[in-house]
């Protein structure tokens, strides 16, 4: 399994740079991660999204789609494509170091 | 093609006015948008129906001369069956956290995604902007659709 190596610490993820072991992340590498996923600054609103990843994939042992997240994390699903837009419930993940969501909606 | 190459953008065309024609075009728009691929959907032909502010709630799973539902085409067509069916695959879809198109398609809009008519088929069905959705941003011919297609993959559904 591919490393990557984030805040000085290498850390197992799949092929699509997302994380096997979510409990190994820090708040540092979630920063690395977003400069990588090309957003330079995470807002407050970045985190409140960020941190509901994480505690919706402590709970569920999944992450949230976009339309669960647009209803239940209190940020609107426009407002989540400006946060990210290269996909929120993707890039979310990635920075969140959780493994990606697998849904089509 | 290498398994690195990647689709940046989608035009998404939707022609038919049934359910399972409808259903699919909103999956592939809204699924591109969440991979962060640009996209597009046209709607034209009975496709209009789904941004139609008098059909679009109304959408019906076709249940005559449809061989993949199982069902007899004479009992497809009897009064009541299409309505029951499509309650039916609502519930499902409902189950599985498939919005239902209304909802649909005003969170595709939220994602950036254009919505567009077909200015033929609004001409056909002598329809104007006002009988559709707000999510609707233009209404545009088929040379402007390939404006706006360009650069990208068209999907026709």
């Amino acid at each position: 399994m591919p490393t990557a190596t984030y805040d000085g610490t290498a850390v197992p993820v799949d092929d699509e740079g997302f994380f096997t072991e979510p409990e190994r992340w820090t708040e540092a590498m979630g920063e690395q991660i977003a400069k990588e996923c090309g957003i330079d600054t995470l807002t407050d609103r970045h985190w409140t999204v960020i941190r509901f990843m994480r505690e919706q994939y402590a709970a569920k042992g999944t992450g949230p789609t976009v339309r669960v997240l647009g209803k239940t994390s209190g940020v609107s699903v426009k407002e989540l494509y400006q946060l990210f837009p290269k996909g929120p419930a993707k890039t979310a993940a990635k920075i969140a170091g959780i493994p990606k969501p697998r849904g089509c909606i | 093609m290498p398994d690195t190459a990647t689709i940046e953008k989608v035009s998404i065309i939707v022609s038919k006015g049934s359910l399972e024609g409808i259903y699919p075009a909103l999956i592939m728009a809204n699924g591109a948008r969440a991979e962060g691929i640009e996209a597009d959907l046209f709607f034209t032909f009975f496709g209009l129906d789904a941004i139609t502010k008098k059909h679009w709630e109304h959408i019906k799973l076709a249940t005559v001369g449809n061989p993949g539902l199982h069902l007899p085409t004479l009992l497809g067509g009897m009064p009541g069956v299409p309505d029951l069916v499509t309650r039916y695959m609502e519930r499902k879809m409902d189950k599985l956290d498939i919005p239902p198109i209304p909802e649909f398609i005003e969170m595709i809009a939220d994602t950036g995604a254009g919505i567009y008519a077909c200015k033929a088929s609004v001409d056909l069905f002598e329809l104007d902007k006002d009988d559709l959705v707000e999510q609707v941003q233009d209404i545009i011919t088929v040379g402007e659709f390939y404006a706006h297609a360009a650069g990208g993959q068209i999907i026709f559904t």
